[in-house]
């Protein structure tokens, strides 16, 4: 793990779909990209179908979508995907040896625990997949890490069981604790607080975790998300507002940023 | 591959960005030195800058819409000073000559932003933008030949740099402006920025989904529309034309130069792949060749 990005091929490039999955309410999606470089865990990229991509559900989708890696070594990639809208959904209609459209690795990637701090990895939902490859690089760099994932229920929740020690929380309680992920963070934090936070999931949870770090004087590292229609510092449509005014992008300066250089994360 | 003249530039092919759809500085840090080896453009167009800095508009900036998207990005940039000094350098490493787009509020704006450009050599040439319809500066002035005029009149001495003016689509008659533009010495003329457009929240409230609420339309919608106002432009002036709107193929990029473009642009659809403009100039240059004569 470095804190430096790995570069992006410039192009995007065709990669195969090995295999995609259901498993509970989400897909995952196997992907063969021979010629890409492996991503770092917070690294991300811009998909599109090869074809049908477009003359959709309001003749969308148009944009290629940004999708955290899960996982990516030997020319293979993982992902996790929800259908939310006309692009998920045709993502979760491909077969095996069909064709993605694939630019990436995109972005700044998570840093590495310091000062011999406790990694503590908070997902929410669909924002699991980053801290899922980040738990597994720390394990095989020999360093601890507790993986903390929210859901909404057990349909969602049923991803996790792939993932042995995760402590888990569902919304309503059907799995695990029954309240937020954050709960269980904060508990992690009252027993050590020499920790580092990793976080990743929707917008609430995140100002959540960001107001925890910022509280406890706890460094935090967030994956945000955010809309964006090129991946590569273009459009600057994906910004986020920071604590000294103005906006980064999420794309070029995250998707991987500090808690503390963040305002108030704006709700979806 | 024949070069493409163009207000005295020789460009190797006849395909650039439109203003503020590539960052050659944040790609740099993304793809490292491969984007120079192989930069799509032939002349790298800057975003727009203007004199004082700006944050731009508050998110969401961007909705997919059918066949295109609308941007309300707001014109984020580091202000004149700040450009000059810590991006000009950068810029200057580019393989392609350098056209840098300025907006003002005002002609005194506008003269301060050129005359600053014009002492500069890494700048090849200067855009204007006097058509973005993301922020409520520089909105009429491009809409009116009568405003667009005495601020040219004010601003065209100041540079001997090729200077082109980037016309807004939302306006009765564009032809009229570009006329406007070509009687006060623009060397060029350059077309069509974005549509104005909304998207409704999706929450149906009627309250615009964009933070800065009015966005611009781009992308493969807007392109027989861009098609038809860079075939009006043509057919009343003489100065070349840089033609753009929704351009994805080299089919497309023909249709503009047969309808009077000297080169076209490449916008939204390098935001789906950022290598497609060099394809296109490829593509366009071997034709030239192929036909035995220079690029059109």
């Amino acid at each position: 793990m470095s804190a430096d990005r790995t570069l992006a091929p410039f192009g995007r490039r065709r990669a195969v779909v090995v295999s995609e999955r259901r498993v509970g309410a989400y897909s995952i999606l196997e992907l063969a990209d021979r010629d890409g470089p492996a991503p770092q865990p917070g690294q991300f990229y811009m998909l599109a179908a090869g074809a049908g991509w477009g003359a959709g559900e309001d003749e969308r989708p148009f944009l290629p979508r940004a999708f955290s890696a899960m996982g990516g070594a030997g020319g293979t990639l993982w992902f996790m995907l929800e259908t939310v809208g006309p692009g998920t959904r045709r993502l979760a209609t491909l077969r095996k040896g069909e064709a993605v459209w694939a630019l990436g690795p995109l972005g700044r990637p998570f840093a590495r625990p310091e000062d011999g701090r406790r990694a503590l990895l908070c997902g929410g939902g669909i924002g699991l997949p980053p801290l899922v490859f980040l738990s597994g690089a720390l394990r095989d760099a020999g360093l601890d890490a507790v993986l903390q994932l929210g859901f909404r229920d057990a349909a969602h929740a049923q991803v996790a069981a792939g993932f042995a020690g995760a402590q888990l929380a569902t919304d309503d309680g059907s799995v695990g604790h029954h309240g937020l992920v954050t709960d269980l963070l904060a508990a992690e934090l009252d027993a050590d607080p020499h920790a580092v936070v990793y976080a990743c999931g929707p917008p609430g949870m995140l100002e959540a975790v960001r107001r925890l770090c910022v509280a406890r004087d706890v460094p935090g590292r967030l994956a945000l998300e955010a809309g964006m229609a090129c991946g590569y510092g273009a459009c600057f449509g994906c910004v986020v507002p920071l604590a000294g005014g103005g906006y980064a992008r999420v794309c070029v300066d995250g998707p991987v940023m500090e808690a503390a250089a963040l305002a108030e994360i704006p709700a979806a | 591959m024949s070069p493409v003249a163009f207000c005295g530039l020789e460009l190797a092919h006849p395909v650039l960005n439109g203003s503020g759809t590539f960052d050659a500085i944040a790609a740099r840090r993304v793809f490292g030195d491969a984007l120079l080896a192989a930069f799509p453009f032939s002349a790298f167009v800057s975003k727009t800058i203007t004199l004082a800095p700006r944050d731009g508009n508050p998110p969401p900036r961007l909705w997919e819409a059918a066949a295109g998207m609308l941007n309300s990005i707001g014109l984020p940039n580091k202000g004149l000073q700040r450009y000059l000094a810590e991006d000009l350098p950068q810029l200057a490493q580019l393989p392609v000559p350098l056209v840098t787009n300025v907006m003002g509020a005002n002609a005194a704006e506008l003269c301060a932003l050129v005359e600053a450009c014009d002492a500069r050599g890494e700048i090849a040439a200067l855009e204007l933008n006097v058509s973005c319809p993301n922020v409520a500066t520089g909105l009429d002035l491009g809409a009116d030949p009568a405003s667009l005029a005495p601020v040219l009149r004010e601003v065209r001495p100041l540079t001997r740099k090729p200077l082109i003016v980037k016309l807004t689509p939302n306006t009765a008659d564009v032809a009229r402006v570009a006329q406007a533009a070509e009687a006060e010495g623009a060397d060029a003329v350059s077309l069509i920025n974005t549509l104005r457009g909304m998207a409704a929240h999706p929450d149906g409230s009627g309250r615009p989904w964009l933070g800065g609420g009015r966005g611009g339309l781009s992308g493969p919608a807007l392109r027989p529309v861009a098609l038809a106002q860079v075939a009006a432009v043509a057919e009343r002036v003489a100065i070349p034309i840089v033609g753009m709107g929704g351009i994805q193929t080299a089919a497309h990029a023909r249709q503009f130069l047969a309808a009077g473009a000297t080169l076209v642009a490449v916008g939204t659809e390098s935001f789906r792949d950022p290598t497609v403009a060099g394809r296109l100039g490829l593509a366009l240059a071997d034709l030239a060749a192929q036909s035995g004569t220079a690029a059109p």
